[in-house]
Order: C-alpha cells, then sequence, then structure tokens
C-alpha cells in the first residue's frame, strides 16, 4: 500500500474492504434506508394536513389511544416485574431456578400466534380459569385484559434479560463499601444498587414499550378485531391494508413509525449515558 | 468451642448460611420468589400445558390428519424455504456488516449502525407497509418488477423481504461486540505470519465467533420460523400459495377449525421448544470467554 | 484497652482452612501491617475484625468493646477496598458524603466535612469528578477519605496499593504514612509487598497459611527473624545448606567452615540452614581470618546504588552486596576464586524450624 497517499483517501483502502463495505451499505439501504424513505414520501403525499386527519378519524385515534395506554400500563408492570425476577435468579437459590432461567426466553423462541392460541386455551370461556372468571364478569379473551396478557407474555424477558447480565456482574465490592459506611439494606439497594442497575432497567423497558407498541399475532389471535374495544394499532392498520384504506393505514403507521425511531434514538443515548460511568 | 452466635432479627449477612433461625430477612426472600414464581407460572408455565392438553385431548390420529393435509404440508414447507433463505442470506451479510462496523472507520458508521437496529423497533405490520410500498406494483422498485411481470408482494418474494427485514439484526447484534472487543491483535499476528486476509478471517476470526454466530443464527431461526406480521400483510395468506405455517394457524383460527389451528400450533410449539434449548446451549457457551 | 485486639479466631471456608487461631493486638494509635504471601489468609483476617465476615471461632474487640457479633454497618470501622469500590454514579464529593448522610448529618455539616477530607487528600478542584475521570491514585484517595469521613474508630485497609504502578505506589504509600502520623487513628493494612510494610507500619503482623508466623516491629522482623519462613519472607537472604560438627559448620562441597556456638537445648550436630543477607556476604581475595568458605565469583552485576556479586559456595549459590566504592576498589573478575565472610548470619535446623534459634551476633569484620 503506497504510503503517501491520504490517510482515508479512497484509494488507500484496499479493494476487499471496499467491496465488503459497498455490499453492507447496498444491503442496508435496500432493506431499512428505502423502505423507510419510501414510506415517509407515501405518507407525505397528500400533505400534513391530510396525515394529521387519517390519524384524527375516531377509530384510529382510539387504537392509538388504546395502544399506548397499554404499553405504558406493560412499562410499569415490566418495570416492577423484570427486575424482581433479576434479582431472584441472579441472588437466591432455589429448587428449579435453573428451569425458569430457561424458560425465560420462551417468548422469544415461540411464535406470536402460538401465544394467542396459548392463551386462549388457558383463559378462553371454555377452559377451568377462564369459565372461573366469566362467571365473575371478567372476560379475558376478546377483551382487554386478554391483550394485557399477551402484552405480558410477549415483553415479559426484555427487562430480566437487561437486568441480568448487569446485575450478575456487579461487584459485591460497592455493597460491601456501603455497608461498611453504615448504610442499611434498603439504603444500600435505592442508593448503590438501583442506580448502577438503571440504564440495563431503561434500556430492557424501552424494548419492552416498543416491542408492546408493535405487536400483533398474539393480540389478534387473542382479543380479535374489535373496533372501539380491543382494536390495538397494529390490528387497525391491518384492517385497513386488507380493505385498501392505504392513506388511513399510513396515517398510524406512521405515528407508530415516530415512535419506534424515537426509541431507537433513546436507546441510543442511555448506552451513551451508562457508558459515561463505566470506561 | 463453638462460639453461639445470636442475631437480631434484622441483621444481614449475606455470607453466613449456617444460622438456623428464620429471621424476617430471609421471610421477605422467600415471598420474593414465591411471588414471581407465581407470575411466571401465570404468564408461561400453565399456557404452555394448555396448548398440549387441547391437543391431545382429541387424540393423536386427529392431530396427525390435520398435519397431513395437502395445505398444511405446502405452509410448512414454505415456512422451511424460508426460513432457510433468510438465516443463510442474513448470517452472510450479517457477517459482513459486522466486521464492517468493527473493522472500518467512515463517515456515517454510528448512524448506519443504529438503523440495524429498526427491525426490532418497529410493528411487523408498520414493516410490510413498507415493503407493500416500496416492492407493489406501483412502488419505486417494485414497478420495474411489475413491467417484467415479476410478482413480489402477494408472492414469495415479498415474503422472502419480509422475513430478512425483520430477522436482520440477530446475527449482526450477535458478533459485533465480540469482534469489536477481540480479534484485532490476532488478525494481525496472521498477517505478519503471512496469511491472506480470507485466510485469515476463515482460520482465526470465525472460529473465535463461532458461538455468538450459532447463537445469533439460531435466534435467527426462532423469528423467522414465528414471523407473522410483516408476512401477512405482505403475501395476501393465499393458501396453497403463500401461506406459511404461522398464517395458516391464523387462518385456520378465524375460520373456526380449531383443531386444525392447534395441531399446525403445537407442531410449531414442539420446535420452539427444541429451538429454546439451543439458545440456552448457545447463550452459555458464547459466555465462556 | 483502646485499639483492635484479635482472639483466636478462626475461620474454614468448606474443608479449607483460611484463619487458624489468629491472635493478636494493634494499640491505639498504632498502623500495623498485615503481611504474608497470597493465599495466607490475610485479607481473610481484615474482612473478620471489619465484620464482613463472620469466624467461626474467636473474639473481635474495637476500642475495647466485643464485636464479634456484630455487623460491619454497626462498628463504625473505615475500610478501604482493594480495587476502591467507589460508587461509580456519585462523583468524588458525594462518594465521600455518603457515610455522613446515612448518619443523617446535617447538611452544613456534611458539606464541611467533605470539604476538610478532600483539603486533606488533596484532591482540591475535583470534587465533581466521577471515578472513571480519576487516575488509580486519585481514585484511591476518594476511596480513603470516604472511609475517613464518618469518624471511624478504626481503619482497615484492604492492599490499598495493590492496583497502582511502582511511582505511585511509593508516592501513596508515604503519604499515607503522613496522614496517619497527623490524624492518629488505629489503623491495620493488608499487604504482600513486605517493602511496603516496612516502610510504614509502626508493627508487622506476619501470616503464612492462616498462622501468625511472627509479631514485631519492621526492625525486629528483619534482624531476628524467628523462622525461615520470616528470614526469606521479609528482605532478601540467601539460603545456605550446611551441617554443624562440634563447634564448626560446613558448607557441602565448599572449602573452610564457620565458627558455631551452641546454646542451651541447641543441637550439637546434624544437617542445618545457614541464613545470610546478602549485605552481610563479605568477600575478600585473602584467607585471613577463621571463618572464610572458599568460593567462585559467577556474575557480576550492576543495580545503579550498588553492585550485586553472585558466588558459588560449594554447591550453594550466594548473592552478597558491595557497594559502589569498594566494587570498584577491588575490582572484582567474573570467575576469581574468593573468600566469603558472613558478617551475621543465623543458624536454623534443618526444617527451618521455630525454635532451634541460634544467632551469631557481629563478630567478623572484612579484611582487605
Amino acid at each position: 500500500m503506497n504510503t503517501k497517499q491520504k490517510r482515508g483517501s479512497f484509494l488507500s483502502i484496499p479493494k476487499g474492504d471496499l467491496v465488503l463495505r459497498s455490499l453492507s451499505f447496498f444491503y442496508i439501504g435496500l432493506l431499512i434506508i428505502l423502505p423507510l424513505l419510501a414510506i415517509t414520501t407515501e405518507s407525505f403525499k397528500g400533505g400534513f394536513a391530510n396525515l394529521l386527519k387519517q390519524i384524527s378519524l375516531p377509530q384510529a385515534l382510539f387504537s392509538l389511544k388504546l395502544t399506548f395506554l397499554l404499553a405504558v400500563i406493560m412499562l410499569v408492570i415490566n418495570i416492577i416485574t423484570g427486575t424482581a425476577t433479576a434479582w431472584v435468579l441472579v441472588r437466591y437459590r432455589f429448587p428449579f431456578k435453573k428451569v425458569m432461567d430457561a424458560l425465560i426466553d420462551i417468548p422469544f423462541a415461540i411464535p406470536t400466534v402460538v401465544t394467542g392460541m396459548m392463551l386462549v386455551v388457558l383463559y378462553g370461556p371454555k377452559s377451568v380459569v377462564g369459565s372461573f372468571l366469566d362467571a365473575h364478569g371478567i372476560e379475558v379473551i376478546y377483551n382487554k385484559p386478554g391483550i394485557i396478557l399477551a402484552l405480558a407474555f410477549v415483553t415479559f424477558p426484555f427487562v430480566v434479560r437487561s437486568v441480568q447480565p448487569v446485575l450478575m456482574e456487579m461487584d459485591k465490592d460497592m455493597e460491601e463499601a456501603a455497608q461498611t459506611l453504615g448504610a442499611s439494606r434498603f439504603t444500600i439497594f435505592s442508593r448503590v444498587i438501583l442506580p448502577t442497575l438503571l440504564p440495563a432497567i431503561l434500556t430492557g423497558a424501552a424494548l419492552s414499550f416498543s416491542r408492546a407498541l408493535g405487536e400483533f399475532g398474539s393480540i389478534v389471535i387473542v382479543a380479535g378485531n374489535i373496533p372501539f374495544k380491543t382494536q390495538v394499532s397494529s390490528v387497525y392498520i391491518y384492517g385497513e391494508i386488507e380493505s385498501a384504506n392505504m392513506q388511513s393505514a399510513l396515517g398510524t403507521a406512521v405515528v407508530l413509525l415516530t415512535c419506534s425511531l424515537l426509541i431507537l434514538i433513546l436507546l441510543n443515548y442511555i448506552q451513551r449515558w451508562s457508558n459515561k460511568y463505566e470506561a | 468451642m463453638r462460639l453461639k452466635q445470636t442475631f437480631s432479627s434484622g441483621e444481614l449477612t449475606s455470607l453466613y448460611y449456617k444460622h438456623k433461625w428464620i429471621s424476617r430477612e430471609t421471610m421477605g426472600r422467600w415471598l420474593l420468589v414465591g411471588a414471581v414464581l407465581l407470575w411466571f407460572s401465570l404468564l408461561v408455565l400453565f399456557p404452555l400445558w394448555g396448548i398440549v392438553e387441547e391437543t391431545v385431548k382429541k387424540g393423536v390420529t386427529i392431530f396427525i390428519s390435520n398435519i397431513n393435509t395437502p395445505s398444511s404440508l405446502h405452509a410448512f414447507w414454505l415456512t422451511l424455504v424460508i426460513t432457510l433463505f433468510a438465516v443463510v442470506l442474513n448470517t452472510i451479510l450479517g457477517t459482513i456488516l459486522a466486521v464492517v462496523f468493527a473493522r472500518q472507520t467512515f463517515k456515517g458508521k454510528l448512524f448506519m449502525e443504529s438503523l440495524i437496529d429498526l427491525p426490532f423497533a418497529v410493528s411487523p405490520v408498520v414493516a410490510g407497509l413498507m415493503f407493500i410500498i416500496l416492492f407493489g406494483p406501483n412502488g419505486w422498485i417494485g414497478s420495474w418488477f411489475n413491467a417484467m411481470n415479476i410478482k413480489i408482494i402477494y408472492a414469495l418474494p415479498g415474503m422472502m423481504i419480509a422475513t430478512l427485514f425483520v430477522t436482520l439484526p440477530f446475527v449482526v447484534r450477535e458478533i459485533l461486540p465480540v469482534l469489536r472487543e477481540f480479534g484485532r491483535e490476532q488478525e494481525e499476528a496472521a498477517a505478519t505470519l503471512g496469511a491472506s486476509r480470507w485466510n485469515t478471517f476463515w482460520r482465526v476470526t470465525l472460529p473465535s465467533i463461532k458461538w455468538g454466530l450459532a447463537y445469533g443464527i439460531t435466534l435467527t431461526i426462532a423469528r423467522s420460523i414465528g414471523e407473522f406480521g410483516a408476512v401477512l400483510v405482505v403475501s395476501g395468506s393465499i393458501i396453497n400459495k403463500t401461506q406459511t405455517a404461522t398464517l395458516r394457524i391464523h387462518d385456520q383460527f378465524t375460520d373456526f377449525n380449531y383443531t386444525g389451528a392447534f395441531s399446525a400450533a403445537l407442531v410449531l410449539a414442539i420446535l420452539s421448544f427444541i429451538i429454546l434449548n439451543f439458545i440456552q446451549y448457545l447463550y452459555q457457551k458464547k459466555e465462556v470467554i | 484497652m483502646s485499639g483492635i485486639r484479635v482472639e483466636q479466631v478462626s475461620k474454614n471456608f468448606k474443608d479449607f482452612t483460611a484463619v487458624d487461631d489468629v491472635g493478636f493486638e494493634v494499640k491505639e494509635g498504632e498502623l500495623a501491617a498485615l503481611l504474608g504471601p497470597s493465599g495466607s489468609g490475610k485479607s481473610t483476617i481484615l474482612r473478620i475484625i471489619a465484620g464482613l465476615e463472620k469466624p467461626d471461632r474467636g473474639q473481635i474487640y474495637l476500642t475495647g468493646q466485643d464485636v464479634t457479633t456484630q455487623s460491619a454497618r454497626k462498628r463504625n470501622i473505615g475500610f478501604v477496598f482493594q480495587h476502591y469500590a467507589l460508587f461509580k454514579h456519585m462523583t468524588a464529593e458525594k462518594n465521600i458524603a455518603f457515610g455522613l448522610e446515612v448518619k443523617k448529618k446535617s447538611k452544613k455539616e456534611i458539606k464541611k466535612k467533605v470539604a476538610e477530607l478532600i483539603d486533606l487528600v488533596k484532591l482540591n478542584g475535583y470534587n465533581h469528578h466521577y471515578p472513571t475521570q480519576l487516575s488509580g491514585g486519585q481514585r484511591q484517595r476518594v476511596a480513603l477519605a470516604r472511609a475517613l469521613a464518618p469518624e471511624p474508630r478504626v481503619l482497615l485497609l484492604d492492599e490499598p496499593f495493590g492496583s497502582l504502578d511502582a511511582k505511585v505506589r511509593k508516592n501513596l504509600a508515604q503519604w499515607i504514612r503522613d496522614l496517619h502520623k497527623r490524624i492518629h487513628v488505629t489503623g491495620i493494612f493488608v499487604t504482600h509487598d513486605q517493602d511496603e510494610a516496612m516502610e510504614i507500619a509502626d508493627k508487622i503482623i506476619l501470616i503464612n497459611r492462616g498462622r501468625v508466623e511472627q509479631i514485631g516491629t519492621p526492625q525486629e522482623i528483619y534482624e531476628s527473624p524467628h523462622s525461615k519462613f520470616v528470614a526469606s519472607f521479609v528482605g532478601n537472604v540467601n539460603v545456605i545448606d550446611s551441617f554443624i560438627e562440634q563447634d564448626s559448620i560446613f558448607i557441602n562441597g565448599a572449602a573452610g567452615s564457620i565458627p558455631y556456638h551452641a546454646s542451651e537445648g541447641d543441637e550439637e550436630s546434624g544437617n542445618a540452614v545457614l541464613l545470610v543477607r546478602p549485605e552481610e556476604v563479605s568477600i575478600s581475595r585473602q584467607n585471613c581470618k577463621k571463618g572464610s568458605i572458599e568460593g567462585v565469583i559467577t556474575g557480576l552485576y550492576y543495580r545503579g546504588s550498588y553492585y550485586e556479586i553472585h558466588l558459588d559456595v560449594g554447591d550453594n549459590r550466594i548473592k552478597s552486596i558491595v557497594n559502589k566504592d569498594e566494587y570498584l576498589r577491588l575490582q572484582w573478575q567474573e570467575g576469581e576464586r574468593v573468600y566469603a565472610y558472613f558478617k551475621y548470619y543465623k543458624v536454623f535446623d534443618a526444617s527451618g524450624g521455630f525454635h532451634k534459634v541460634h544467632a551469631m551476633l557481629k563478630q567478623y569484620g572484612y579484611i582487605e
């Protein structure tokens, strides 16, 4: 390689590297950048005002409200249960721990429609649990609780798997130091452990939120497609596509997409923020 | 002379586990464990058992007859083909992407890296919509193929592309951090010993990432088999033509053919369990650095 | 009775005995070193004193109080960890303030005390830095200030210089010594580096395999080691196989002998181990006095402020230290046949044992 060439100049890069780089650009361009551009242009074709109109259609609006509400509920639930589960798995010993640890990954391995089926079997009106709840006026399947269950299942692993490694790697040193300085268990947890776990918890929470926003397969099975009752945005969009109402589908899709992008940026920030303390 | 130790109920010793008295702290611990186990069972264990029970209830022969229909077999076949395609392509390209990001520097690298995560953050239905717009008969790319009479949307190519999209991040994300942290020195050593770049990659780099790679591939397979929303939107779910296993389950279910739906679901569930085992095994393997 | 007292403490981990019947005392205001090789149990002893581990047997007294069953948080001790264990998400200031906040001191008080300590450890200007933005030495000082903030009755340091490089280590060690002179807190630090221990400790407690080998001032330990282990662990020493016959010590394969005066209870003859420090080995070209041993120079090494000379004496290779002046004057050569005199030496029975101590005082000067 000619050392006289400017650093970083086009000609100084080995040919092989260039080929690989071009391939990468091509792939990402084709599969990610182009589709993003396409959908953005198409949605704004009728103008920004038109987009707003599509989003404010009563059915669309309801689906968006429902979707976000459920996602937020899941966020809170997951932060608590996820952290607790990670804690228990890392710090305690109990029978079947290894089995449970393995099963945490199930939502990653099981198709969402199968999840939906499982929930129908277990909590549908014909089942033991379902009929019991039904008698008490709680409808699970084809109703909101069903959606919550489905979401709880598919978003469960995110916070756990995000917090677990951090917890495992955490030096007991800091906790012991806090002990020697006279801190109570609660103080140690809230002032030493929790802050250290915060980036991981937030990352897991962001991932589970984004998953909850977009979840489709399990909800379609468990909650059907009842407008103004159990129709979340993803299901609404699907319905509009099927009815060839592209404009309304695009409107809601853009909202979801924007959220996804925002969450990606957020994840990036969390990563950089936590690196500040970890270098 | 054994020292008799007494503790006030609030005392903590994380390292002393010989005491026989049950302190308040231990009880709190067991309560937490119990609560977590309960939540877990409710969420995972019971439903899993339910599906097994449901299918077995009707008897094994009915199960088999449901699986054995031509449309059912075609659906599984389609899933297999698409999965194979997605795995092969994303493994090769995922590795290339990881190598490029880990070893090369160029403007906009950080930006491109964060784009890789997009398939994780986007709803599958929205993803399918993006591809309809791009590859549909009136789309930017689709119109070209339309002129040549090649169907992408509502046909196999579209389904493959959609699946490629949703499974894109797995392999990259698994091996990128590994490549970033390790390997540069070994590659340099290989270079000083006269190895070509291909040789170095094949004999030095690849072996060092093999477990992470296997783990990423397994996740890709799982995701590909389970993909539903994007493929549904993009394929039209035409029986015997563009219906994968997951699409078939949905189709059967909405047609009230519950046994058919459950049978297919059970097959996929069993498959998932097998895959889950691999996921677990490979996770352990790759973490032993 | 104040200070730290450890009485008959033992601790087992599964079937491994980490600490075996250890007892010692550190007077109030003293700075003691727990010195020993890796795995000798010294860190475990420190952690038991701190309350981070519970002993299987024995008692710990801090300022006269029996704290054996007390948890670490109640003992009011200051502990500096080997890798500092600073709270990564808190600034230096917040780290130091932690112990005071736990004690629920007023904001004003905390501010004042933290400022004092920052000044004490010379970290002015670094208050708002996070641990990742500080160097190793600086982190060490934050850890120290943090431990001192709640005014503990006792300060414990676990390998405080272990993770630092040599230069920083030297400075910090001396600095801790000065600090200790100023604030007079009773302290114990754990180290495997005998130079450190010798340099800054008032008292050294030597630990080997969970047991106390010897306790004494640096001088006592160096000049009067009670066993072969102590002699060879602290400072450099030549270990020479020899045997005793009546009133002479003979070294295998070498001509010449060394005088031996047996005291009450000592052996009259048999195999023995001769321990001589390099600085007590004197080399001459003349065989004039009784007590010289023949040897051959096998190596001459420049060490900056002195020269190290390697000799083969019989079957043993020994080292001698000679200052520059003498070296230049005498111009030793490799291969030269010379006579070695031991100005000061100790004889132990063959196992290097504890109770057959026999010391010879300086008797022979060296000859030109």
